[in-house]
Parts: C-alpha cells; sequence; structure tokens
C-alpha cells in the first residue's frame, strides 16, 4: 500500500467513516434499526414471520425473506424518480442474499419475514449500511439466526486500497480511478455477498477481502452494543 | 438462478448431482471447470448494427446492438450512452411466463452492462456527435431462446462478439436523422475481451458452465467480468456463501477459463 496517500477527508486507509447504529426505532414494527456512516444514514424494519401471501407464494419448506430496498427522492442531490428502479431491484435482492445465510428459515414454513430498508440520507455506500441495520433488525424482530451480518464497502483508490468510500471517494478521477467493492460477511468470516465495479488484480482484491473482514469485526461491535443497548432500555417490561 | 421461478430438478436428481460431484464427475461428462461447446453464429438480423446467436450446448441467446442517437448525460456530455437490457422469454423455457421483468433479467442487463462500461471497452468518447447535445446510445439487447443454464456468461460472450461486428451507422447532420442501413464505420472499441465467467459452488465443489439441472442445484455463484487478469466487475449470487479460500479458489479458476474462452470466442468471429 502506498503510504504518501492522501484520503480527501483526512482518514487513515483502514479507518471507517464515524459510524452509529440504534436498535429499537420504530414502534410499530416487530423489529428495527438504524444505521449511519458518515452522512449515510439508513433505517430498516422487519414485519414477521406472517403467512406468505398470495398461497402460491408459500414454500412449505421453510419460510421466505423478502427485503425491499428504497431510496428516499430527496436522499441524494438530484432527486431521484419514487418507486422501484432496476437498480433498487437489484439492491433488494442482494440484501436477501447477503442475510439468508444466517437465519433458521426453515422454522417458519409458508411464512414470510418482511424487511424494509429506507434510505434518508445517502453518501455512498447504502447498500452496506442497510444490510447492517436489516441484521440488527432482524435480531432485534427476534428470528432465530446462527451468525450476524456485517457489511463494508471497500475501494481501491487510484492504486491505495482504503475502507469505506465515502461519495467524493466514489467520484475519484486520479490515476487508476475508483473501485468500489462491497462486501458482507458473517461474523465467522463467511462472505454472503461481495460486488465489485471498477479496476483490480485479483492479488490486490484479496487484500481489500482482508480488510473488509477487519472492518467488519468493528461494526459487528457496534451492532452487538446496539442490540444490548435496545434490551436494557426495555428493562424487561413489554 | 433462483427467482421467482419454480426449481423444478426432482430432489433425486439433485442428489445424483450432488455425489457425481464429490467424484470431480458430471452427467455430461465433463471436467468441473470446462465449458461445453460454444456456438456463435454472425448477423441474425440485417437490421441490428450487430448481432449475434450464441450457443452454450443447449443454452442459446441472442445478442443485438441497435444505435440511436439522443441527449448526453449531464455528468459525461462528450460521451456517447450504453444501454443494457436482458429479457427473458417465455419461448425459452416452460418455467418463465409473461409479464413484467422479474429479477432473473435484470440481474443479467445489469451485470453485462458493468462488465462493458467498467471495463471501458467501446470508446464512448469517439461517440459524441456534438458536445452537451447529442451523441450516439449504444443498446445491446439480450434475448433468451433456451435456458439450459448460464444464460449470463452465454449473454457476456454474445454482448462482446455482437459489439466486435457492430457498425455505426451514417448520421445526417443538416436533418438530424441516423441513416440506418449506411455505415460509417465500425464501432471504436479497446483491445481487450471483458467476458463474464461465473463459478457455481455445490457441495465442496467450484464448477463452470452449469447446466439448468446443475444451476438449480448451485448453492451460490459468483461471477466475475475480467480481461487480461483485470476484474473489472463482479456479482455474488444466490443464498450459499463463499469462504474466503473459496473465492481465492474462484478467481484462479476464472483466470485460467479466461484464457481458453476468448481464444474460442474470437476463433469464432470471421
Amino acid at each position: 500500500m502506498t503510504t504518501n496517500f492522501k484520503r480527501p477527508d483526512g482518514r487513515k486507509v483502514d479507518e471507517l467513516r464515524e459510524f452509529g447504529a440504534k436498535v429499537g426505532i420504530i414502534p410499530n414494527a416487530d423489529g428495527s434499526a438504524m444505521y449511519k456512516s458518515g452522512e449515510t444514514i439508513a433505517i430498516a424494519a422487519v414485519y414477521g414471520p406472517k403467512k406468505m401471501h398470495p398461497q402460491h407464494s408459500q414454500d412449505p419448506e421453510k419460510g421466505t425473506l423478502r427485503c425491499t430496498y428504497n431510496m428516499n427522492s430527496f436522499s441524494v442531490s438530484e432527486r431521484i424518480r419514487p418507486g422501484p428502479s432496476r437498480r433498487s431491484t437489484e439492491i433488494s435482492k442482494i440484501t436477501e442474499w447477503a442475510l439468508e445465510p444466517v437465519l433458521m428459515l426453515d422454522k417458519f414454513p409458508n411464512m414470510v419475514v418482511d424487511v424494509y430498508i429506507n434510505i434518508i440520507q445517502a453518501d455512498a455506500g447504502t447498500r452496506c449500511a442497510g444490510i447492517n441495520a436489516a441484521a440488527m433488525a432482524l435480531a432485534h424482530a427476534g428470528i432465530p439466526m446462527r451468525d450476524m451480518v456485517s457489511s463494508v464497502s471497500v475501494g481501491k483508490l487510484d492504486k491505495t486500497i482504503v475502507v469505506d468510500l465515502s461519495k467524493e471517494e466514489e467520484d475519484y478521477e486520479e490515476g487508476e480511478g475508483p473501485t468500489d467493492i462491497p462486501i458482507s460477511m458473517t461474523h465467522s468470516g463467511n462472505i454472503t455477498h461481495f460486488q465489485l465495479d471498477g479496476k483490480i488484480e485479483p492479488k490486490q482484491l484479496m487484500e481489500a477481502v482482508e480488510l473488509a473482514k477487519k472492518s467488519c469485526e468493528k461494526i459487528y461491535e457496534v451492532q452487538k452494543q446496539a442490540l444490548k443497548d435496545s434490551i436494557d432500555l426495555n428493562g424487561g417490561e413489554d | 438462478m433462483g427467482g421467482e421461478e419454480i426449481d423444478i430438478t426432482p430432489g433425486v436428481t439433485a442428489e445424483r448431482i450432488k455425489r457425481y460431484l464429490e467424484q470431480e464427475k458430471r452427467f455430461d461428462g465433463r471436467k468441473l471447470e470446462e465449458y461445453r461447446d460454444i456456438l456463435i453464429e454472425e448477423n441474425v438480423s440485417k437490421k441490428a448494427e450487430g448481432s449475434v446467436r450464441v450457443k452454450l450446448g443447449k443454452t442459446e441467446v441472442l445478442v443485438g446492438v441497435k444505435m440511436d442517437t439522443a441527449e448526453p448525460y449531464p455528468d459525461s456530455p462528450d460521451k456517447g450512452n450504453l444501454m443494457v437490457t436482458a429479457e427473458f422469454l417465455p419461448l425459452s423455457s416452460s418455467r418463465i411466463e409473461l409479464g413484467p421483468p422479474k429479477f432473473d433479467s435484470i440481474e443479467v442487463g445489469r451485470i453485462i452492462d458493468r462488465i462493458i462500461r467498467e471495463s471501458k471497452f467501446i470508446d464512448l468518447e469517439k461517440l459524441c456527435i456534438k458536445k452537451g447535445e447529442k451523441v450516439w446510445t449504444v443498446f445491446i439487447d439480450i434475448y433468451t431462446i433456451n435456458d439450459d443454464g448460464n444464460i449470463l456468461d452465454a449473454a457476456g460472450i454474445g454482448a462482446v462478439a455482437a459489439l466486435k461486428i457492430a457498425k455505426v451507422p451514417k448520421y445526417d447532420m443538416e436533418n438530424e436523422k441516423v441513416l440506418y442501413g449506411e455505415y460509417e464505420g465500425k464501432l471504436p472499441l479497446k483491445k481487450m475481451n471483458p467476458l463474464t465467467i461465473t463459478v457455481h459452488k455445490i457441495g465442496n465443489r467450484l464448477i463452470l458452465d452449469p447446466t439448468r439441472e446443475e444451476e438449480d442445484v448451485s448453492e451460490a455463484r459468483i461471477s466475475v467480468g475480467s480481461s487480461d487478469g483485470i476484474i473489472h466487475s463482479l456479482q455474488k449470487g444466490d443464498f450459499g456463501s463463499f469462504s474466503v479460500e473459496e473465492i481465492e479458489k474462484a478467481f484462479n479458476i476464472v483466470e485460467k477459463a479466461w484464457k481458453e474462452l476468448f481464444k474460442k470466442v474470437e476463433a469464432q468471429l470471421k
């Protein structure tokens, strides 16, 4: 790694933006959480398990995870048209793939667990923030889980691997430009989500995977603490 | 790929596929990292600026390139536009029903878009007619004809092949009209072969180019778009997961497979 590389906001290459999490933010939901990283804020709510409708969509062997990723029209500088797009449809599916490996859905045949993710403010890394919020919301809803999922976007700016790109960094134009690599992992280190856009050699990509692993550890600790805090706040009443 | 379609490979077949793979065997006798025979037929539509039929064993797709003029996007006033769509036709499988695009087809369009865009295969800067006002849009449209698995890699081969034979139509500046059927020259491309290669995980085996039945059994896949050892796009798909070691192994498989695949594609184009 080049050491003389300076990030636009002065962060170290392995430094995440200031990030935080809160569990239990939507009273109506069975589980809910917020995750923010820098200027990016995602909220997620879980409803279910509940009976799947229509009936022909039911899976008699296991429950279905259904994620919906949605960006508020005013979450970005240039207003985006409300409603689903090809991009949001793909991110919704990617989120399901990222989370389902840790869920014990075989306990809920013919049922569906709905996860709604909303991006309130976007400054890059929204799919990762959404996955982090959704993973906490699922735990908060009491859906049995084998493990936690944490997600982070690593990237290559020119030739340097850095973590948690901001929008400014995503638009980096010098040298080889930006390569965006969002990755999600279970706490035990299995990769459940992996995407890439840009230009990178396989060897350096493995370096990026290692950095993602270390960063996911940090995010995991914050997710865990937020879940613990939510229990203490309720103080056992309910 | 799962999606909304119903997986109809019966459990006994699935079990047998898995047991075979444990002994590194496949129903059709291929090695784990071996593609089926590739056949590329050029110019399936005279109306297209470039078009091909790609057969990967029994899997078949049509890919066509069309061009039209449009306003450039505000963030790239001097660059042509690229648009990739894929349609899974009901005629290509009993599993596909009419209706709005399902996730599978959206994903194929987006993955192929990303490898073509990120590798900068098309020299979009040469497709500017008048800065800020008029540029060429390159449409790559993918249609499935017969789905026997691995539509994604077949579509990627088709996109590269169709672009390589595509020509830019003449443009009448005065009347602002595209003169379809008359051509200015070849589509400006870089010398590269940005192919998408998908590695599937079944049990603890990693395989390439699954048939429909094998694809149904696949637990997870990783699609890697690359050219000359450089990765430009990547997407992990499906509900399974990969260990870091498996990912590294998948990269090696892709690197090796690319070297064989691009030669086969080039050999088929006149």
